[in-house]
């Protein structure tokens, strides 16, 4: 079954409606990203996947027991806690020093055990979140627009790194991202979204689409030529979408 | 003499864990204003010939409740915490007034009459203290969680809102607890300064937490001393030996960063 269902989602904050009969699907070990310009609901889908935000209309299904990997937007930890690298991915339950170091090498910064936290670089500090995402080995990863105040190069060893993840434990990830030529290379399937799912589909098929190109212009069509690679690795896409704008 | 520092040990101790979190989430004015909204329920609770103890601890707690409550309504917080703290002490002070069949010492509420501590005073402090820092304690990890990230709390199947109104529990429990001690003007002080004082010694969340009891519990017992010795007031003397010593770490940190 689906890792994550929603179905038919609503969201409103008083009067405002954010989103409006969102539904989309993901199934294990898939890469889906979700880009859309700044209001579109993005980060409000995914705090309704996580349940920090309540539905009003339409729900939210996870496959029971589903252990969730999230990597937040810029996290901010005030200068006042103190905190090592080593006990902030401690805070997750029923972890062992070893499973510290194993997280931080498939998360590629093997070193940083014993740093405060407030000391690491953006790109450090990204790289302990993502760590910290996958310490109770997670079937699906949830990133939150989480290479913000990264540079390019920068965000694009650190998706490098999502697609290595997925490669070495198979877990599905689901991200949002506004870098759409970075995060699109790396993705099997897009969701654009505007309030609602404008279109969805495989990168290439989205980026060409009417109602992407409505939203973000035709600029980033080359930018997507450049920054992409071929995938080596096999995927199945025989699971059924309805990709409006694919196929 | 004996009283007084136990009680004293006893409020260090349970603010000294709250306190960190009254620090790391930028709380203080918080605590400020369920500290001054006691002196309301000092005010009730003597009209109604009741426990200080329990009308000081109801009324910061619906004080803590209504401060979370309105926060999401749009005024900025510490708008919101100026007028509300200001009006219950304000409001307290007028009510205090009414009670003209009494003769009470408010100087004694306003800056704690820790000499006058009794038995069982003492042992309401003591429970007081235990059961917060029980509390906080238990819940240490996912109120460290929830207070790093909200989302991650949610993530990892944790409730950010419970326990918000963890904390605020244990906040009007030891304002009441504090009252006897050092009073309401001070109490906030008592939160914060110990765990900042810390601060520049600790490499994690606990050793800060720890450190800040040993802190407290030494401002507390040479406070006393002090107060003693020089015959000045108990509690403002306690608070100027934790400041003093806030200062001196401070400037230890400082110059450890420098090199």
């Amino acid at each position: 079954m689906s890792l994550i269902s929603v179905e038919h989602l609503d969201v409103t904050y008083g009067a405002q409606r954010v989103l409006h009969d969102v539904s989309l699907e993901i199934e294990p070990g898939e890469i889906v990203t979700i880009v859309g310009p700044n209001g579109s609901g993005k980060t409000s889908l995914l705090r309704a996947i996580i349940g920090a935000t309540k539905p009003s209309a339409g729900r939210v299904r996870r496959k029971p027991g589903l252990r969730i990997g999230y990597v937040p937007q810029k996290l901010h930890i005030d200068r006042t806690l103190p905190i090592t690298v080593d006990r902030f991915l401690r805070l997750a339950n029923k972890v062992t020093r070893a499973d510290c170091k194993a997280a931080l090498d498939v998360a590629g910064v093997p070193d940083l055990l014993k740093r405060q936290m407030s000391e690491l670089s953006g790109g450090q500090f990204q790289r302990v979140m993502l760590a910290r995402a996958l310490i109770n080995d997670p079937e699906i990863l949830l990133l939150d627009e989480a290479t913000q105040g990264l540079d390019q190069p920068g965000s694009a060893s650190f998706y490098r790194q999502i697609e290595a993840v997925r490669a070495e434990t198979g877990c599905a990830v689901l991200m949002i991202s506004h870098e759409l030529h970075v995060v699109m290379s790396a993705s099997d399937r897009v969701i654009c979204l505007n309030g609602h799912v404008c279109c969805e589909g495989a990168p290439a098929a989205v980026a060409s689409a009417p109602e992407y190109r409505a939203l973000f212009g035709t600029g980033t069509g080359g930018a997507l030529a450049l920054y992409r690679h071929d995938h080596d690795h096999d995927h199945d896409h025989d699971h059924p979408h309805s990709h409006e704008a694919a196929e | 003499m004996t009283r007084a520092t136990l009680a004293g040990v006893g409020v260090a101790f349970a603010a000294a864990p709250l306190g960190c979190f009254v620090v790391w989430r930028r709380m203080a004015y918080f605590g400020d204003a369920t500290a001054h909204a006691a002196i309301l329920g000092v005010a009730l609770s003597l009209a109604l010939e009741m426990s200080i103890f329990a009308g000081a601890m109801a009324v910061a707690l619906i004080m803590a409740v209504t401060v979370t409550v309105l926060a999401g309504r749009g005024y900025a917080m510490d708008t919101l915490l100026g007028v509300l703290a200001h009006s219950a002490l304000a409001f307290g002070l007028v009510a205090v007034s009414f009670l003209s069949g009494v003769r009470i010492d408010l100087m004694a509420y306003l800056f704690g009459d820790i000499l006058a501590v009794s038995r069982s005073d003492l042992l309401v402090i003591w429970g007081g203290a235990t059961l917060v820092v029980a509390l906080i304690a238990w819940r240490w990890t996912a109120l460290l969680t929830a207070t790093l990230n909200e989302e991650l709390a949610y993530a990892s199947g944790m409730d950010p809102r419970q326990e918000q109104l963890i904390l605020t529990v244990a906040l009007a429990i030891t304002v009441a607890v504090a009252i006897k001690v050092v009073g309401v003007l001070l109490i906030a002080a008592m939160l914060i300064i110990p765990p900042a004082a810390a601060r520049s010694l600790a490499r994690t969340p606990e050793a800060m937490a720890f450190i800040a009891a040993g802190l407290g519990a030494l401002s507390a017992v040479a406070g006393l001393r002090a107060a003693y010795l020089l015959d000045t007031p108990a509690g403002p003397s306690i608070v100027c030996i934790a400041a003093i010593l806030f200062a001196g770490f401070s400037a230890f940190g400082w110059t450890r960063t420098r090199t």
